[in-house]
């Protein structure tokens, strides 16, 4: 075989890129390539949104986050709203109930203390309607020129209330995949306040606790396989994720995918697909096909999941892989992003 | 939305892929030119709903995947002065240069920043008037009128810290010399509708004759596409070679004419090297003298290594629709999105990455994607 | 090149200086401010194509019904058929 002259050049892989953040492939590999065999343990490798832990008898859940964002406060939220929601979130996919937060922050010199103000309000705000305190944190201040203003870790203990452990494990071939509402609300709020790339229109962050809607299906008795939250790489990336662990086929029908007017019209002007744009406040939840139905019903009944749908269905083969069916029928896989997801014109 | 939404619809698509399959009787090898045409065709699977005797070739329309080394290099290199803040279209951040892409430069520290348009380069010029912001003008014709007007105004405005390095092609020159290549399988050709929105589409008439190939300027949603296979299979089938208009709605026969005027005041014709192609005469753009002062090429004396581009190297041979993505021998193993060889890998609507995002895996062309409702 | 993108015309302003004309187009409720000098012809409530900030072609309406037409005949000529025999 004639070697390749392709003059090109592979990528610096001895330095963190923007994109080891971006949730994706990159991310990944980072993951896996430093941090699970440095601190490998059972809890750390379920690769769930938190981790289960056993104290006399007791089961809880933990689970970490820092929150990066820029600007700080955007349409329909701050930091402050990310970083409790997020956490509580965190909790709520792994069928348990907040407990307690703490927060962190780190904090860069010359960040008004007015803007401060606010996003702590706002935390206070978020952590009333979750129902969950604050009870300890931490602060730090960085020189000028190494922080984007405020960076905040928010780590939460939960109380485990599913009777069976709810991750990508339990997930099985015939499962339904419902979505608990429309996608790329978050992501499309933050770039249209960012500089370079602005435009008006009502777009909100989705940034909300879910804990609320998880609950009654707990307490309704719906055997939940899965729950997983949508944060940065979409609805494709949470799904890629699961599909990865569980070693199964994750199928999802294009025309069946809720996404609002607005952010339909912001993702052609810039050209992004909006199964790969961050969301705040939706999850995507794995049942029986049985138990579909009542899943439906009961998510809808809850403000932050009153626009749930079916949106696919898990196969057994080939596995590791989703793929989509799209709104014309034809199909393709639905890959995980490289990278961040950049604006394109071409 | 209006005017877009429509030409996505399930059942006119259906009924027009009906259409497709009623007329053919032969297998057709046709090239769809545009970039954003293949970016439509491979995430929608058109190409599921087409009777298997109907061959869709991608073609270099891919302003980025074309882009020369060089050039990539030159951007890099300008990025990395500290007075410089780059400004680009998202879709050139990730492309590698000979050693690195302006995404790498970024993270090292160099002010490369992702804009919409052109314009918002030359507002950061006015609102940095100490910083010297350097818009890399990477595109085809239908980039080309914006990126005149942003040196246009700069000129009248007077914003000497504003340049451009340009790195414009044409599409009818590759068009030729695709026609031209002894190899070439390439029976009709679907137009870039973008491009002819500006350029209008007589400049295919003496093409069509010359190589009795039948062009169809087309757009970019799933019906428009159906819509131009369509009419092309028609005239094959029928044999006859001529230039029609599937994208009406947006295309006038001769095309924007502020748009081309603007453009010939600002730029000239220059010929190009096309990467994975080679040098195509009279294939490219630059400023012309009287605005040559915005010239980022000329303003910034960098230091570039010319490095061998090999005519051997398959991502030219996928450009030109000679081979498919998935019958290079590295393709998914040794070149993929995060590590990729060539640009067409790493643009979002080069061939390469097309196949490999959207799951054209296999060596032997049939899809690892199976139909949604097999697979148990 | 290839995203253009249709929306549709809201306002038109008329700069003084250089006589630029630029408006405020909506994409499905997302407005941006958009570059018209290349479609002066163009009138608020009109659909343009918009490439990188730039408005390129005004949508012609009645072309853009024409396919939809066509198919609809196809249509008519499918039934004939399946009930004509």
């Amino acid at each position: 075989m004639a070697t390749l002259s392709c003059p090109l050049p592979r990528p610096a892989t001895d330095r963190i890129l923007l994109a080891h953040g971006g949730g994706g492939r990159l991310t990944n590999q980072l993951i896996e390539s430093v941090f699970l065999p440095a601190f490998s343990n059972a809890a750390l490798e379920s690769r769930h949104d938190g981790a289960m832990l056993s104290a006399d008898g007791a089961r809880l859940a933990m689970t970490t986050d820092t929150y990066v964002v820029d600007p700080l406060v955007f349409p329909g939220g701050t930091i402050g709203d990310l970083a409790v929601n997020g956490t509580v979130n965190d909790l709520a996919m792994c069928g348990a109930r907040p407990l307690a937060l703490s927060a962190g922050f780190l904090l860069e010199e010359g960040l008004s203390i007015e803007t401060l103000r606010t996003i702590v309000a706002a935390m206070r705000e978020a952590a009333r309607v979750a129902k969950v305190p604050i009870v300890t944190g931490d602060t730090k201040v960085v020189d000028k020129g190494k922080g984007d203003g405020l960076f905040l870790n928010t780590t939460g203990i939960g109380v485990v209330v599913a009777p069976h452990p709810v991750g990508p494990e339990s997930v099985r071939p015939g499962d339904a995949v419902l979505v608990s509402g429309d996608l790329g609300a978050h992501g499309i709020a933050i770039l249209s306040v960012r500089s370079g790339l602005e435009f008006e229109g009502e777009v909100k962050s989705d940034t909300a606790p879910v804990w609320p809607a998880v609950e009654a299906l707990l307490e309704a008795g719906i055997d939940v396989h899965c729950l997983r939250d949508l944060t940065r790489g979409g609805l494709s990336s949470a799904l890629n994720e699961i599909a990865t662990v569980a070693r199964l086929r994750i199928t999802v029908e294009e025309a069946l995918i809720p996404v609002s007017d607005v952010v339909r019209g912001a993702c052609e002007l810039l050209g992004l697909d909006p199964l790969y744009v961050a969301n705040e406040g939706r999850f995507v939840a794995f049942v029986p096909e049985r138990d579909a139905g009542r899943t439906l019903e009961i998510l809808r009944s809850h403000t932050v999941s009153a626009g749930a749908v079916r949106a696919g269905i898990v196969y057994e083969n080939p596995a590791g892989i989703v793929t989509l069916r799209s709104r014309v029928g034809g199909n393709r896989v639905l890959d995980m992003l490289s990278g961040e997801q950049l604006p394109r014109i071409c | 939305m209006k005017f877009l939404e429509e030409y996505r619809d399930y059942g006119a698509v259906r009924q027009m892929a009906q259409a497709i399959r009623r007329c053919t009787t032969r297998p057709w090898t046709l090239m769809e030119v545009c970039g954003g045409q293949t970016h439509t065709i491979v995430k929608t699977g058109l190409q599921d709903l087409m009777p298997e005797e109907i061959t869709l070739v991608h073609g270099p329309g891919c302003p980025v995947c074309v882009t020369p080394l060089e050039m990539i290099d030159r951007a890099v290199a300008i990025a990395q002065r500290s007075e410089v803040i780059l400004c680009s279209f998202g879709d050139m951040l990730r492309v590698p240069g000979s050693t690195q892409s302006l995404f790498d430069a970024k993270a090292v520290g160099a002010d490369v920043r992702i804009v919409y348009s052109p314009l918002d380069a030359l507002q950061l010029a006015r609102s940095n008037p100490q910083r010297e912001v350097v818009f890399f003008a990477v595109g085809f014709e239908t980039t080309a009128p914006a990126n005149a007007m942003a040196v246009w105004k700069a000129a009248r405005k007077g914003i000497p810290n504003f340049s451009m390095l340009v790195s414009h092609v044409l599409v009818p020159p590759a068009m030729e010399a695709i026609l031209s290549s002894p190899d070439c399988r390439v029976q009709a050709f679907l137009a870039a509708g973008h491009v002819c929105m500006v350029m209008g589409f007589e400049e295919y008439l003496p093409i069509s004759r010359k190589y009795r190939v039948p062009i169809v300027v087309t757009g970019f949603e799933p019906l428009d596409l159906l819509e131009g296979v369509q009419m092309v299979v028609a005239q094959l089938e029928s044999g006859r070679a001529d230039v029609e208009n599937q994208y009406a709605r947006a295309v006038r026969r001769s095309g924007n004419r502020p748009a081309q005027e603007r453009i010939a005041e600002v730029f000239e014709v220059t010929r190009r090297a096309w990467r994975g192609i080679g040098e195509i005469p009279s294939s490219g753009l630059r400023l012309r003298e009287a605005y040559r002062r915005f010239d980022a090429e000329s303003r910034f004396a960098v230091e570039i290594r010319h490095v061998e581009e090999s005519n051997e190297c398959i991502a030219g041979l996928v450009l030109q629709g000679l081979r498919k993505p998935y019958e290079c021998p590295a393709f998914g193993t040794r070149c993929t999105p995060d590590t990729p060889l060539g640009a067409p890998m790493v643009s979002s609507e080069g061939a390469c990455a097309a196949y490999f995002h959207f799951g054209r895996r296999k060596e032997d062309g049939n899809p690892i994607v199976p139909s949604a409702t097999a697979g148990h | 090149m290839c995203l253009a993108v249709p929306g549709k015309i809201v306002t038109i302003v008329q700069e003084e200086h250089l006589g630029l004309r630029r408006g405020k187009v909506d994409f499905g409720g997302i407005r941006k401010e958009v570059c018209l000098d290349y479609t002066p012809e163009a009138r608020v409530g009109d659909y343009v194509l918009v490439h990188v900030g730039f408005a390129l072609s005004v949508v012609d309406e009645q072309e853009a019904q024409r396919v939809f037409e066509a198919l609809r005949q196809l249509d008519q000529l499918d039934e004939l058929s399946e009930n004509g025999t």
